[in-house]
């Protein structure tokens, strides 16, 4: 430890540009992870913004604030700005902080490219943010872009096409990078299987992103060509067949719910060791099951489209196939719990938001165990049990398991203790919120409720009134999560190396805050294998 | 990780980052390689090509079942309303499975310009899509129309005697699609 203090010692005198260029031009991992958190961080609360017009408008029956184009317009927008502009870059941000750190590496692997892949999202998504403004208003077909309908939205339509392409070439070149880098970079005595699971699940994920991004493209160029050069991929006038793009787009879709949730196993796996100051239970097959997530998550698409029609057989595979899926989960949430039993466990904001995490995300993997059940299906396709469901997993499941690990790495990152009284608040406030917000949503949906509509019939009256309150305290509460990180940045308590006594991982091997090249020489071999006791 | 030199590494990396571009590119073409693949997984699995009911299929005589009848149920749908009328004449017809039937459609013509239109069929059940012969139709070729022009366009069919037991009732199903450009790519 004072070893590598004082090999760091030097690094305050580094070479790095200052002012707009030591971003411009950033190619340092720390640097460029910033940017992807502060990125993502902005379209959070854009995308929360429109969340927040949605349910504005469905607080009470009736059209009251915004004309129903509108509307679906903040429908698609939200759900493409949440996904790829705010899980997404949250979780590429996170894994360049980490990852380099994690397993012994002065750095990225492909610096340069990660400049370039963090630099492509502001283009992409002012070109999506750009359709606001345009003839048509922005996309409002649902971000599935199913055709015909995709292919009748206005000016939008070609902006939205190239918006994802940007957004997949950044999230490619992003993966790949994370991929040259856990498998070439480690430091000298670390395996595979010593490194944390945050690598893992990152590792596994990158794969999945580079196997289905490039299908996303291939979809949305179909559609391009479709609308502008007359092919008919996917238009039955032609020839084509509109269905073809659902099973495209859900070969795309179901790994890519995946690439949300992933990480949230690595930074949950992380965190619930280091807070019942226990080893994580059954390392090995933490790993295991996540690959069997990864896999299966290619063999499971179908399910999103049980109501198109498909013969019986295929009903029965991919309903089975999608059950399947339950068993690694289970596996992993059994670890979790037993990591913690009979540990001395105490309830930090990290931990708070990994518990919660824990307990929500299984809730939200329940609902979709009824959404596997193809008779039961057909009754909750695309009603608002469908959107309370997928809501579970993305905002108690991803959303918080990103917030859990920016409050546990923060002091590492910063130097600096976070104000723990505000960011208990800050998770109180979100957790009641975020399931007075999608709890009801399950009613709602029960009752047959569709989703994506402006208006609904008056028995929806009551439910959809608690959901709207329970989004404007989650939405607002989030602002607290702003002021915490700045204050603690700004002016919280100078931190120790290893502020929370149970980590273990060369993250911690590390001064704080740490230095800006991680480790120029890599950790002695001790070091490594005192850090691996997951 | 064994320590390697750094021009190694650079080697290395430079390597495994050409093999994921491959990877990537790869699953690029898949992508577009789902199209067709999706069409030899319906062949194979029996479910049938969608496209196979635009063409004419060649029946061999048989002996029709003159103790069964089958109900075919006839729909006309148009993608958009206003510029077309569109419809069978009749709802629908009993028929015996092996014995040649005709029935007509009629299109008006209501764009105001003279178009081309093509018809798309579907057969539902699924499962009677195969068992279901069409051996002149009016959606095997584009159909050009005059300004205003009304005209009755046959179609001729046989249910194949081999349609499974548990099927009595057969709906076929045309989507009437004003697109010129489009039916030239179709050709």
């Amino acid at each position: 430890m004072a070893n590598s203090t004082t090999a760091h010692a030097h690094d305050d005198h580094d070479h790095k540009p200052h002012g707009i260029k030591r971003w411009l031009y950033a190619t340092n991992h720390k640097d460029i992870g910033t940017m992807y958190l502060v990125f993502a961080c902005a379209m959070f609360f854009m995308g929360g913004a429109m969340a927040l017009v949605i349910r504005a408008e469905l607080f009470q029956p009736g059209l009251q604030f915004v004309d129903p184009g509108f509307f679906n317009s903040m429908t698609t927008m939200h759900a493409l700005l949440m996904i790829f502009g705010a899980v997404m870059p949250a979780w590429t941000g996170l894994a360049n902080w980490m990852v380099p750190m994690q397993v012994g590496a002065p750095d990225m692997a492909l610096p340069r490219l990660n400049n370039f892949s963090f630099w492509l999202l502001p283009f992409a998504f002012t070109l999506l943010l750009l359709t606001l403004f345009v003839p048509g208003g922005a996309p409002a077909g649902g971000w599935t872009l199913y055709p015909p309908l995709s292919l009748q939205a206005g000016d939008s339509f070609p902006l939205t096409i190239f918006a994802i392409h940007l957004m997949g070439i950044s999230s490619i070149l992003g993966a790949i990078n994370v991929v040259v880098t856990i498998l070439n970079m480690r430091a000298p005595g670390m395996g595979l299987l010593n490194m944390p699971l945050f690598c893992w699940t990152w590792l596994i994920t990158a794969y999945l992103l580079i196997a289905v991004m490039p299908v996303l493209a291939g979809a949305v160029t179909m559609l391009l060509t479709d609308h502008f050069f007359g092919t008919s991929f996917f238009t039955a006038s032609g020839g084509g067949d509109p269905v073809m793009f659902q099973h495209i787009f859900w070969f795309f879709g179901h790994p890519e719910v995946y690439i949300l949730i992933l990480p949230a196993f690595g930074v949950v796996s992380e965190i619930i060791p280091t807070f019942a100051r226990k080893p994580l239970f059954g390392y090995e097959s933490m790993v295991y099951a996540t690959a069997s997530i990864a896999f299966l998550s290619f063999i499971v698409w179908a399910h999103h489209m049980f109501t198109v029609g498909m013969p019986l057989a295929g009903q029965l595979f991919f309903m089975l196939s999608t059950m399947l899926i339950a068993v690694p989960t289970g596996v992993k949430v059994f670890n979790w719990c037993a990591t913690m039993w009979k540990g001395s466990i105490s309830f930090e904001t990290p931990m708070l938001f990994a518990l919660a995490f824990l307990f929500l995300f299984t809730l939200g993997g329940f609902s979709g165990l009824m959404l596997a059940i193809v008779p039961a299906d057909f009754q909750y396709h695309d009603s608002y049990f469908v959107v309370a469901h997928f809501h579970y997993v993305l905002v108690p499941g991803a959303v918080f398991a990103i917030m859990a690990g920016v409050y546990y790495w923060l002091p590492k990152w910063s130097g600096r203790m976070y104000n723990e009284k505000v960011g208990k608040l800050h998770f109180w406030l979100s957790t009641i919120g975020v399931n007075v917000l999608f709890f009801p949503q399950h009613f709602l949906g029960l009752a047959g409720m569709p989703r994506r509509i402006p208006d609904y019939s008056t028995q929806f009256a009551d439910w959809n009134m608690v959901s709207s309150i329970g989004a404007f305290i989650f939405g607002f509460s989030q602002l607290l999560f702003v002021y915490v990180v700045w204050n603690a940045v700004r002016s919280g308590e100078k931190a120790p190396a290893r502020p929370w006594e149970g980590a273990h991982g060369l993250e911690w091997e590390l001064p704080t805050p740490a230095p800006y090249h991680s480790w120029d020489t890599p950790p002695p071999r001790n070091v490594i294998t005192q850090g691996a006791m997951h | 990780m064994a320590a390697v030199s750094e021009d190694t590494r650079e080697r290395r990396n430079r390597r495994l980052t050409h093999q994921l571009l491959g990877m990537a590119v790869g699953a690029f073409a898949f992508g577009f390689a789902l199209i067709p693949l999706y069409d030899v997984l319906c062949e194979v699995t029996g479910v049938g090509n969608p496209k196979d009911l635009l063409k004419a299929s060649t029946v061999t005589v048989e002996t029709p079942d003159e103790n069964r009848l089958v109900t075919v149920e006839f729909i006309a749908e148009l993608p958009t309303v206003g510029s077309w009328t569109f419809k069978p004449v009749v709802a629908e017809m009993k028929v015996h499975p092996g014995r040649l039937y005709e029935i007509d459609y009629v299109a008006h013509n209501l764009t105001g310009r003279d178009t081309v239109a093509q018809a798309v069929p579907t057969v539902s059940p699924g499962k009677a899509t195969a068992f279901f012969r069409k051996t002149e139709c009016f959606c095997f070729v584009p159909q050009n129309f005059a300004r205003d022009e009304t005209r009755t366009m046959p179609v001729r069919f046989v249910v194949d005697p081999a349609l499974p037991k548990t099927l009595d009732r057969i709906t076929l199903s045309y989507t009437f699609y004003d697109n010129s450009t489009r039916v030239a790519a179709l050709n």
